[in-house]
Protein backbone atom coordinates (compact mmCIF):
# COMPACT_ATOMS: atom_id res chain seq x y z
CA UNK A 1 0.00 0.00 0.00
CA UNK A 2 0.96 3.64 -0.50
CA UNK A 3 0.86 5.31 2.88
CA UNK A 4 1.30 8.97 3.79
CA UNK A 5 2.00 9.92 7.39
CA UNK A 6 1.82 13.53 8.54
CA UNK A 7 3.90 14.18 11.65
CA UNK A 8 7.17 12.45 12.48
CA UNK A 9 7.01 12.50 16.25
CA UNK A 10 7.41 9.33 18.27
CA UNK A 11 4.11 7.84 17.14
CA UNK A 12 4.47 8.81 13.47
CA UNK A 13 8.04 7.55 13.28
CA UNK A 14 7.17 4.27 15.04
CA UNK A 15 4.24 3.61 12.71
CA UNK A 16 6.31 4.57 9.65
CA UNK A 17 8.99 2.08 10.73
CA UNK A 18 6.48 -0.74 11.28
CA UNK A 19 4.73 -0.20 7.93
CA UNK A 20 8.05 0.15 6.11
CA UNK A 21 9.23 -3.16 7.57
CA UNK A 22 5.98 -4.77 6.44
CA UNK A 23 6.83 -3.75 2.88
CA UNK A 24 4.57 -0.74 2.33
CA UNK A 25 5.61 2.42 0.47
CA UNK A 26 5.68 5.07 3.21
CA UNK A 27 6.07 8.83 2.82
CA UNK A 28 6.38 10.78 6.05
CA UNK A 29 5.97 14.58 6.28
CA UNK A 30 7.20 16.88 9.01
CA UNK A 31 7.88 20.60 9.42
CA UNK A 32 11.23 20.07 11.12
CA UNK A 33 14.16 18.20 9.70
CA UNK A 34 15.23 17.22 13.22
CA UNK A 35 12.05 15.15 13.68
CA UNK A 36 13.19 12.53 11.21
CA UNK A 37 15.78 11.29 13.75
CA UNK A 38 12.88 9.42 15.35
CA UNK A 39 12.76 7.09 12.32
CA UNK A 40 14.54 3.74 12.52
CA UNK A 41 17.97 3.79 10.88
CA UNK A 42 17.00 1.25 8.25
CA UNK A 43 13.89 3.20 7.13
CA UNK A 44 13.50 2.86 3.35
CA UNK A 45 10.58 5.21 2.86
CA UNK A 46 10.52 8.84 1.78
CA UNK A 47 10.87 11.81 4.11
CA UNK A 48 9.40 15.13 3.05
CA UNK A 49 10.10 18.43 4.78
CA UNK A 50 7.01 20.65 4.79
CA UNK A 51 3.73 21.68 6.35
CA UNK A 52 1.33 18.74 6.32
CA UNK A 53 -1.74 20.97 6.12
CA UNK A 54 -0.46 22.60 2.92
CA UNK A 55 -2.22 21.39 -0.22
CA UNK A 56 0.93 21.51 -2.36
CA UNK A 57 3.05 19.68 0.22
CA UNK A 58 0.42 16.94 0.47
CA UNK A 59 0.33 16.65 -3.33
CA UNK A 60 4.10 16.31 -3.39
CA UNK A 61 3.78 13.59 -0.75
CA UNK A 62 1.60 11.70 -3.24
CA UNK A 63 -1.63 11.96 -1.29
CA UNK A 64 -3.66 11.59 -4.50
CA UNK A 65 -2.30 8.06 -4.88
CA UNK A 66 -2.35 7.13 -1.19
CA UNK A 67 -4.29 4.10 0.01
CA UNK A 68 -4.13 5.34 3.59
CA UNK A 69 -3.25 8.56 5.37
CA UNK A 70 -2.41 9.00 9.05
CA UNK A 71 -2.23 12.45 10.61
CA UNK A 72 -0.17 12.28 13.79
CA UNK A 73 1.28 15.72 14.58
CA UNK A 74 1.09 17.16 18.08
CA UNK A 75 -1.79 19.46 17.12
CA UNK A 76 -5.36 18.14 17.04
CA UNK A 77 -6.43 20.90 14.66
CA UNK A 78 -3.59 20.27 12.23
CA UNK A 79 -4.36 16.55 12.28
CA UNK A 80 -8.04 17.15 11.61
CA UNK A 81 -7.36 19.63 8.82
CA UNK A 82 -4.85 17.37 7.06
CA UNK A 83 -7.17 14.38 7.49
CA UNK A 84 -10.14 16.23 5.99
CA UNK A 85 -8.03 17.38 3.03
CA UNK A 86 -7.05 13.74 2.45
CA UNK A 87 -10.62 12.44 2.82
CA UNK A 88 -12.77 15.15 1.24
CA UNK A 89 -10.48 16.74 -1.35
CA UNK A 90 -8.33 13.80 -2.45
CA UNK A 91 -10.86 11.06 -1.68
CA UNK A 92 -8.43 8.86 0.25
CA UNK A 93 -10.40 5.83 1.49
CA UNK A 94 -8.67 5.21 4.82
CA UNK A 95 -7.84 8.28 6.88
CA UNK A 96 -7.01 8.17 10.56
CA UNK A 97 -6.29 11.23 12.69
CA UNK A 98 -4.78 11.39 16.15
CA UNK A 99 -7.04 13.66 18.16
CA UNK A 100 -6.29 13.92 21.85
CA UNK A 101 -9.40 15.91 22.74
CA UNK A 102 -12.10 13.19 23.15
CA UNK A 103 -14.90 15.62 22.22
CA UNK A 104 -13.34 16.54 18.90
CA UNK A 105 -12.44 12.88 18.33
CA UNK A 106 -16.10 11.88 18.65
CA UNK A 107 -17.42 14.77 16.57
CA UNK A 108 -15.19 14.17 13.55
CA UNK A 109 -15.83 10.43 13.65
CA UNK A 110 -19.38 11.29 12.66
CA UNK A 111 -17.93 13.28 9.74
CA UNK A 112 -16.12 10.44 7.96
CA UNK A 113 -12.75 10.86 9.68
CA UNK A 114 -11.59 7.95 11.82
CA UNK A 115 -10.09 9.40 14.95
CA UNK A 116 -7.98 7.90 17.67
CA UNK A 117 -7.69 9.64 21.01
CA UNK A 118 -4.62 8.82 23.06
CA UNK A 119 -6.43 10.23 26.06
CA UNK A 120 -9.28 7.75 26.07
CA UNK A 121 -7.39 4.75 24.65
CA UNK A 122 -4.50 4.95 27.08
CA UNK A 123 -6.79 5.94 29.96
CA UNK A 124 -9.13 3.02 29.34
CA UNK A 125 -6.20 0.64 29.09
CA UNK A 126 -4.62 1.87 32.32
CA UNK A 127 -7.89 1.58 34.20
CA UNK A 128 -8.34 -1.98 32.93
CA UNK A 129 -4.80 -2.88 34.00
CA UNK A 130 -5.47 -1.54 37.49
CA UNK A 131 -8.73 -3.45 37.75
CA UNK A 132 -7.07 -6.66 36.53
CA UNK A 133 -9.31 -6.76 33.48
CA UNK A 134 -6.82 -8.54 31.22
CA UNK A 135 -9.19 -8.90 28.27
CA UNK A 136 -9.24 -5.20 27.41
CA UNK A 137 -5.63 -4.83 26.39
CA UNK A 138 -4.25 -8.35 26.11
CA UNK A 139 -3.50 -8.44 22.38
CA UNK A 140 -2.50 -4.78 22.29
CA UNK A 141 0.02 -5.15 25.10
CA UNK A 142 1.51 -8.34 23.67
CA UNK A 143 1.97 -6.71 20.27
CA UNK A 144 3.52 -3.55 21.63
CA UNK A 145 5.86 -5.55 23.90
CA UNK A 146 7.02 -7.49 20.85
CA UNK A 147 7.64 -4.27 18.92
CA UNK A 148 9.54 -2.80 21.87
CA UNK A 149 11.69 -5.91 22.17
CA UNK A 150 12.48 -5.78 18.43
CA UNK A 151 13.48 -2.11 18.69
CA UNK A 152 15.65 -2.73 21.76
CA UNK A 153 17.23 -5.73 20.03
CA UNK A 154 18.23 -3.61 17.02
CA UNK A 155 19.98 -1.13 19.29
CA UNK A 156 21.63 -3.77 21.50
CA UNK B 1 -26.60 40.94 17.05
CA UNK B 2 -24.39 38.59 19.03
CA UNK B 3 -20.92 37.77 17.69
CA UNK B 4 -18.39 35.34 19.10
CA UNK B 5 -14.83 36.11 18.05
CA UNK B 6 -12.14 33.44 18.34
CA UNK B 7 -8.64 34.81 18.76
CA UNK B 8 -7.60 38.02 20.47
CA UNK B 9 -4.72 39.10 18.26
CA UNK B 10 -4.75 42.50 16.57
CA UNK B 11 -7.49 41.46 14.15
CA UNK B 12 -9.72 39.96 16.85
CA UNK B 13 -9.22 42.88 19.20
CA UNK B 14 -10.03 45.60 16.66
CA UNK B 15 -12.95 43.61 15.27
CA UNK B 16 -14.41 43.23 18.77
CA UNK B 17 -13.89 46.95 19.44
CA UNK B 18 -15.57 47.96 16.17
CA UNK B 19 -18.55 45.65 16.74
CA UNK B 20 -19.00 46.93 20.30
CA UNK B 21 -18.90 50.51 19.02
CA UNK B 22 -21.73 49.66 16.60
CA UNK B 23 -23.75 48.44 19.62
CA UNK B 24 -23.42 44.72 18.96
CA UNK B 25 -22.94 42.16 21.69
CA UNK B 26 -19.54 40.48 21.61
CA UNK B 27 -17.69 37.65 23.33
CA UNK B 28 -14.03 37.14 22.51
CA UNK B 29 -12.21 33.89 23.26
CA UNK B 30 -8.49 34.15 23.88
CA UNK B 31 -6.41 31.33 25.33
CA UNK B 32 -3.43 33.41 26.44
CA UNK B 33 -4.16 34.68 29.96
CA UNK B 34 -2.15 37.88 29.74
CA UNK B 35 -3.48 38.83 26.34
CA UNK B 36 -7.02 38.16 27.58
CA UNK B 37 -6.40 40.50 30.55
CA UNK B 38 -5.07 43.28 28.33
CA UNK B 39 -8.16 43.12 26.13
CA UNK B 40 -10.48 43.00 29.13
CA UNK B 41 -8.86 46.15 30.52
CA UNK B 42 -9.54 47.94 27.25
CA UNK B 43 -12.95 46.57 26.24
CA UNK B 44 -14.58 45.45 29.52
CA UNK B 45 -15.85 42.01 30.44
CA UNK B 46 -16.31 40.65 26.97
CA UNK B 47 -13.43 38.18 27.11
CA UNK B 48 -13.41 34.48 27.94
CA UNK B 49 -9.90 33.25 28.72
CA UNK B 50 -10.19 29.85 27.05
CA UNK B 51 -9.30 28.07 23.80
CA UNK B 52 -12.00 28.47 21.15
CA UNK B 53 -11.28 25.10 19.54
CA UNK B 54 -12.88 23.19 22.42
CA UNK B 55 -16.60 22.62 22.25
CA UNK B 56 -17.29 23.26 25.92
CA UNK B 57 -15.80 26.76 25.78
CA UNK B 58 -17.82 27.57 22.69
CA UNK B 59 -20.89 26.58 24.70
CA UNK B 60 -19.69 28.65 27.66
CA UNK B 61 -19.28 31.63 25.34
CA UNK B 62 -22.90 31.21 24.25
CA UNK B 63 -22.27 30.13 20.67
CA UNK B 64 -25.69 28.42 20.62
CA UNK B 65 -27.36 31.83 20.45
CA UNK B 66 -24.64 33.59 18.41
CA UNK B 67 -25.60 35.15 15.08
CA UNK B 68 -22.07 34.51 13.84
CA UNK B 69 -18.77 33.04 14.92
CA UNK B 70 -15.67 34.65 13.47
CA UNK B 71 -12.37 32.77 13.74
CA UNK B 72 -9.40 35.09 13.36
CA UNK B 73 -6.48 33.33 15.01
CA UNK B 74 -3.14 33.28 13.21
CA UNK B 75 -3.44 29.53 12.60
CA UNK B 76 -5.46 28.27 9.65
CA UNK B 77 -6.05 24.77 11.09
CA UNK B 78 -7.43 26.30 14.31
CA UNK B 79 -9.73 28.65 12.36
CA UNK B 80 -11.06 25.73 10.33
CA UNK B 81 -11.80 23.55 13.36
CA UNK B 82 -13.31 26.44 15.35
CA UNK B 83 -15.75 27.17 12.51
CA UNK B 84 -16.65 23.51 11.99
CA UNK B 85 -17.29 23.03 15.73
CA UNK B 86 -19.45 26.16 15.80
CA UNK B 87 -21.43 24.97 12.79
CA UNK B 88 -21.85 21.32 13.74
CA UNK B 89 -22.03 21.49 17.52
CA UNK B 90 -23.63 24.85 18.20
CA UNK B 91 -25.64 25.25 14.96
CA UNK B 92 -24.30 28.76 14.44
CA UNK B 93 -26.01 30.13 11.31
CA UNK B 94 -22.97 32.01 10.03
CA UNK B 95 -19.29 31.20 10.45
CA UNK B 96 -16.44 33.24 9.02
CA UNK B 97 -12.81 32.15 8.96
CA UNK B 98 -9.66 34.13 8.45
CA UNK B 99 -7.24 32.26 6.20
CA UNK B 100 -3.59 33.16 6.25
CA UNK B 101 -2.52 31.02 3.29
CA UNK B 102 -4.74 32.10 0.34
CA UNK B 103 -4.74 28.51 -0.98
CA UNK B 104 -6.80 27.59 2.04
CA UNK B 105 -9.82 29.56 0.80
CA UNK B 106 -10.50 26.65 -1.56
CA UNK B 107 -9.69 24.09 1.13
CA UNK B 108 -12.06 25.68 3.65
CA UNK B 109 -14.88 25.86 1.10
CA UNK B 110 -14.42 22.20 0.23
CA UNK B 111 -14.67 21.44 3.94
CA UNK B 112 -17.91 23.34 4.44
CA UNK B 113 -16.71 26.79 5.50
CA UNK B 114 -18.03 29.11 2.82
CA UNK B 115 -17.05 32.50 4.16
CA UNK B 116 -13.34 33.12 4.32
CA UNK B 117 -11.25 36.26 4.44
CA UNK B 118 -7.68 36.17 3.22
CA UNK B 119 -5.79 39.33 4.03
CA UNK B 120 -3.08 38.30 1.58
CA UNK B 121 -5.65 38.01 -1.18
CA UNK B 122 -7.33 41.30 -0.31
CA UNK B 123 -4.04 43.17 -0.39
CA UNK B 124 -2.98 41.44 -3.61
CA UNK B 125 -6.26 42.46 -5.24
CA UNK B 126 -5.76 46.07 -4.22
CA UNK B 127 -2.22 46.09 -5.57
CA UNK B 128 -3.25 44.46 -8.83
CA UNK B 129 -6.09 46.91 -9.38
CA UNK B 130 -3.55 49.70 -9.11
CA UNK B 131 -1.26 48.21 -11.75
CA UNK B 132 -1.43 49.76 -15.24
CA UNK B 133 -1.89 46.40 -16.97
CA UNK B 134 -4.40 46.02 -14.17
CA UNK B 135 -7.93 44.87 -14.38
CA UNK B 136 -7.21 41.28 -13.43
CA UNK B 137 -9.27 40.45 -10.41
CA UNK B 138 -9.82 36.96 -8.99
CA UNK B 139 -13.38 37.43 -7.74
CA UNK B 140 -14.14 34.28 -5.80
CA UNK B 141 -13.45 30.56 -5.57
CA UNK B 142 -16.37 28.35 -6.60
CA UNK B 143 -17.73 26.07 -3.91
CA UNK B 144 -16.99 22.38 -4.28
CA UNK B 145 -14.42 22.71 -7.08
CA UNK B 146 -10.88 23.81 -7.67
CA UNK B 147 -12.20 26.60 -9.87
CA UNK B 148 -12.38 30.32 -9.44
CA UNK B 149 -14.03 33.24 -11.12
CA UNK B 150 -11.79 35.96 -12.52
CA UNK B 151 -12.80 39.33 -13.91
CA UNK B 152 -10.45 41.04 -16.35
CA UNK B 153 -10.59 44.30 -18.22
CA UNK B 154 -9.11 44.68 -21.69
CA UNK B 155 -7.48 48.11 -21.46
CA UNK B 156 -5.80 49.89 -24.40
CA UNK B 157 -2.43 48.28 -25.04
CA UNK B 158 -3.42 44.93 -23.54
CA UNK B 159 -1.71 42.22 -25.66
CA UNK B 160 -4.92 40.23 -26.04
CA UNK B 161 -6.92 43.17 -27.46
CA UNK B 162 -7.98 42.44 -31.05
CA UNK B 163 -7.21 38.71 -30.74
CA UNK B 164 -9.75 35.92 -31.02
CA UNK B 165 -10.33 33.88 -27.87
CA UNK B 166 -9.12 30.70 -29.61
CA UNK B 167 -5.74 32.25 -30.31
CA UNK B 168 -5.03 33.45 -26.77
CA UNK B 169 -3.49 30.20 -25.56
CA UNK B 170 -5.58 29.99 -22.40
CA UNK B 171 -4.43 27.11 -20.16
CA UNK B 172 -6.36 23.83 -20.17
CA UNK B 173 -9.53 23.98 -18.15
CA UNK B 174 -9.84 27.77 -18.31
CA UNK B 175 -12.69 29.31 -20.28
CA UNK B 176 -14.02 32.77 -20.95
CA UNK B 177 -17.58 32.60 -19.68
CA UNK B 178 -18.80 35.88 -21.09
CA UNK B 179 -17.91 39.35 -22.29
CA UNK B 180 -19.51 42.55 -21.11
CA UNK B 181 -19.26 45.00 -24.03
CA UNK B 182 -20.83 48.46 -23.77
CA UNK B 183 -23.06 47.30 -20.96
CA UNK B 184 -24.42 44.23 -22.76
CA UNK B 185 -23.46 40.57 -22.49
CA UNK B 186 -21.80 39.18 -25.61
CA UNK B 187 -21.61 35.43 -26.16
CA UNK B 188 -17.99 34.24 -26.23
CA UNK B 189 -16.66 31.41 -28.42
CA UNK B 190 -13.25 30.69 -29.93
CA UNK B 191 -13.79 33.03 -32.87
CA UNK B 192 -14.94 35.99 -30.77
CA UNK B 193 -12.40 38.82 -30.77
CA UNK B 194 -11.61 40.71 -27.57
CA UNK B 195 -11.92 44.48 -27.94
CA UNK B 196 -10.52 47.33 -25.91
CA UNK B 197 -13.00 48.20 -23.19
CA UNK B 198 -14.33 44.63 -22.84
CA UNK B 199 -14.79 43.24 -19.36
CA UNK B 200 -14.49 39.50 -19.39
CA UNK B 201 -15.39 36.80 -16.90
CA UNK B 202 -13.06 33.80 -16.83
CA UNK B 203 -13.66 30.45 -15.16
CA UNK B 204 -10.32 28.94 -14.32
CA UNK B 205 -8.74 26.21 -12.21
CA UNK B 206 -7.15 28.07 -9.32
CA UNK B 207 -3.74 26.59 -9.96
CA UNK B 208 -3.45 28.07 -13.47
CA UNK B 209 -4.53 31.59 -12.50
CA UNK B 210 -1.05 32.89 -13.38
CA UNK B 211 -1.26 31.30 -16.86
CA UNK B 212 -4.62 32.97 -17.51
CA UNK B 213 -3.09 36.29 -16.59
CA UNK B 214 -0.20 35.58 -18.96
CA UNK B 215 -2.50 34.64 -21.84
CA UNK B 216 -4.44 37.89 -21.45
CA UNK B 217 -1.81 40.39 -20.41
CA UNK B 218 1.46 38.83 -21.66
Amino acid sequence: MNIVIVGCGRVGAFLAGQLDKAGHAVTIVDLERGSFVHLPQDFHGTTLLGNGTDLDVLRTAGIDKADAVFTLTQGDNRNLMAAQIARQIFGVKRVIAKVNDPIRAALYRSHEISTVSRTTILGTLLEAMLMGDAEVGKVLIEKSKAAEAAMAGELG
Amino acid sequence: MYFVIAGGGEVGFHLAKALLESSHEVMLLESDRRRAQVIEEKLGSVVLNAPADEGRYQLEAGCQRADAVIAVTGEDPANLIICQLAKWKCNVPRVIARVNDPKNEIVFKALGIDETISSTRVIMNVIEQELPSGGFLPLMPLTGSHLELIEAEIAPGTPSAGKSIGSLGLPDGAAIGGIVRKGAVVHADDTTKLLVGDRIVVLSPTKVEADVRKALFG
